[in-house]
């Protein structure tokens, strides 16, 4: 194809996305679509599947019957979401191992949120209630983005995870509500989930190198810095509900804006999770690698076993 | 009577609590994606059947305790399970081999509690009796495809079947309790279900190419509260908020 | 050691309650048949989302090319007269 030609159906296929048509993993896409959604939704179904782990890490512990049967059907849920979005990724060419690969490798990155530790029973509320909701405020608009099979599993994720968050903040509640010493529990884990929550919404807009493509594309349909804000905004009454402070000196209700002021985010800490020196990093990957490889000899043998059985059937059809 | 039925249900009851904890502890760390979906399912499926199971219980004793006082806070000696279930995860194969040798019993078992004639625990095996039926289908499948898959699958399901061998017998053992609610016409006799049980588990392990453990000696405990040493870790993380938090809300 | 062979891709097709026809849903990873639908099952309908499952293996699946869309699906474009709309009716006639 000449230049000319590429450009050509580059414009038609940007008007398509204008015009809110979908693309479609058999059409044509500009080279460049393709990798920043494989690399977006690779990237997404990793933090859904690394973010099994830090919650995973409670399912025996929890402390009730009640809370561990809704924590074990949500970690669930994640794995879930990991799958339909592997699949979706796999459209565009990709296969799971080849992803997973680039995950392991340290080649594909995942949400840093899931680098900080789960210490206490508190964390799984704060991450239902703080990550979850950071998490839908990124995810909803994208149940409209342009690649198909992204929007599809989208749909999905959304609705099902419409629980998730419910689940961690009637934790926090319940402990709000508790003994001093589920209260003091309950505002440690707000503490220290509260700025990394922050930072998961990405960096900031002066700082972000995808914005402009991702918007046209509807990878994106707000900016980090938005949707940031309207984290906050939201949150912060939730917090002030059940009396929990939110760990920001500098937060403040700014009437002319009608949204909160906030304070400093320590973006040094962001860039040194992401760049692997979180606290959990080398755990978090040491458990998936693990679970991968473990699991080598079982996929092996499931693999054997169903061509045996197909060698058979053949066998018994002649 | 009162307090052979609790005694009775607490034996139901904790096979599928410790099996149930066992399997939650794989979440997030199965060989695939959809293995841990399907793991967690039955991990799910178990700890169901325990809340109705200990409802119910709390609800004989009377006492004031809740569910989660009966499964989180009685101490080792008091747990029932048989020892089957508390092996840990040694690797999948011992995973799925723990799971089918406990489902064929769990199924057999069942179909004779929904003619129970407490009307609690039939309607509670009704329920059951449908996800046991899946979870037998699911680990006998899993016991075909690793011990007729490749070399090192087939030599790891064997030793996990010849190493969980000794605990089955278990599984066909009376208790007092059990006795005194089979003539009541409430409970299962058990020992009337071992013919069947080796029958099936024979028969897959047959079609899964594995021979049949030949050794005569097994273990028992479990339904007196005499444990392995692996049930003490066990129940250290299951009840570790309960005890480290006392008398609290969650 | 190294994995040989990946476990293929099937497409899901679910059947949410009796009456409507299955419905592609999305695909997941398999060893075989049989695997396919019990992950299906699981993955797919673990909030009563189904009453019947098909799986297939995606590679047994045939696509149209949308490089040919224009002969294959515009042809069909203009054929207003397989349509209610383009007869004519007098307007005493309400309904037909």
């Amino acid at each position: 194809m000449s230049e000319e030609q590429i450009r050509n159906l580059e414009k038609q296929f940007e008007e398509r996305i204008a015009r809110d048509e979908k693309i479609e993993p058999k059409d044509w896409m500009p080279e460049k679509y393709r990798q920043t959604h494989i690399r977006q939704m690779s990237q997404h179904a990793h933090s859904e599947v690394v973010g099994m782990l830090p919650e995973g890490n409670w399912i025996t512990r929890a402390p009730s019957l009640r809370r561990k049967v809704a924590l074990l059907a949500k970690v669930q849920d994640e794995a879930g979401h990991g799958l339909y979005l592997y699949s979706a990724t796999e459209t565009l060419g990709i296969t799971r191992e080849e992803m997973y690969e680039q995950l392991h490798t340290g080649k594909a990155k995942y949400s840093s949120i899931f680098n900080y530790p789960t210490v206490t029973w508190a964390d799984m509320g704060a991450i239902g209630w703080l990550v979850d909701g950071a998490a839908i405020i990124n995810q909803v608009p994208l149940c409209s983005t342009s690649f198909g099979p992204y929007a599809r599993a989208m749909v999905r994720v959304c609705k099902e995870e419409s629980f998730h968050q419910r689940q961690g903040y009637e934790i926090m509640i319940k402990l709000a509500n508790g003994t001093l010493e589920q209260k003091e529990m309950a505002q440690d884990a707000l503490n220290r989930w509260w700025w990394p929550s922050l930072m998961m919404l990405g960096p900031t807009d002066a700082e972000s190198v995808h914005t402009e493509q991702s918007m046209k594309w509807k990878l994106k349909r707000k900016s980090n810095d938005e949707l940031r804000q309207q984290f906050i905004d939201q949150t912060v009454p939730q917090a002030d509900l059940i009396g929990l402070t939110i760990p920001d000196p500098d937060l403040k209700w700014n009437e002319e804006r009608g949204s909160y002021d906030f304070g400093e985010i320590d973006w040094d800490e962001f860039w040194q999770v992401v760049k692997g020196h979180g606290p959990m990093n080398k755990e978090r990957m040491k458990a998936r690698v693990g679970a991968w490889e473990r699991g080598e000899w079982v996929r092996d043998a499931a693999m054997a076993h169903a061509e045996k059985k197909a060698e058979r059937k053949e066998k018994e059809a002649v | 009577m009162k307090d052979n039925l609790y005694q009775y249900l607490l034996g139901i009851a904790d096979n599928s609590l410790i099996l149930g904890q066992r399997m939650g502890e794989l979440c997030g760390h199965g060989p695939s994606l959809e293995t841990d979906i399907a793991c967690t399912n039955i991990s799910l499926d178990l700890f169901g059947q325990v809340r109705s199971y200990y409802q119910y219980a709390a609800k004989i004793a009377g006492d004031g305790r809740t569910e989660d006082d009966i499964a989180m806070l009685r101490k080792e000696r008091e747990y029932l399970n048989v020892l089957l279930v508390e092996q840990p995860n040694t690797d999948f194969a011992y995973t799925m081999a723990r799971h089918f040798l406990f489902d064929v019993y769990h199924l057999l078992f069942l179909t004779e509690l929904k003619k129970s004639k407490d009307m609690t625990l039939a309607a509670i095996a009704t329920k059951c009796i449908k996800e046991v039926r899946y979870h037998q289908r699911f680990s006998s499948d899993w016991i075909r495809r690793l011990g007729d898959g490749t070399e090192e699958s087939h030599n790891r399901m064997q030793a996990a079947i010849n190493d969980l061998w000794t605990y089955t017998d278990e599984l066909f053992h009376q208790t007092e309790a059990d006795k005194a609610m089979v003539s009541e016409g409430i409970g299962v006799d058990v020992t009337k279900l071992k013919a069947a049980y080796y029958e099936k588990v024979n028969t897959i392990l047959e079609e899964s190419t594995l021979s049949i453990p030949e050794s005569k000696y097994f273990q028992k405990g479990g339904k007196m509260g005499i444990h392995t040493e692996h049930i003490g870790f066990l129940l250290a993380e299951l009840q570790y908020m309960q005890r480290t938090y006392p008398n609290m809300e969650w | 050691m190294t994995t040989t062979k990946n476990w293929p891709l099937w497409e899901v097709f679910v059947r949410s309650k009796n009456g409507l026809e299955h419905r592609h849903f999305g695909s997941l990873h398999a060893a075989d048949a049989d695997m396919a639908l019990e992950n299906a099952r699981d993955v797919y309908t673990r909030r009563n989302e189904g009453v019947s499952i098909w799986v297939v293996e995606s590679k047994n699946i045939t696509a149209s090319n949308p490089e040919h869309n224009g002969e294959m699906f515009e042809p069909a474009k203009d054929k207003v007269y397989r349509h209610p709309t383009f007869y004519e009716l007098p307007d005493e006639v309400e309904y037909m």
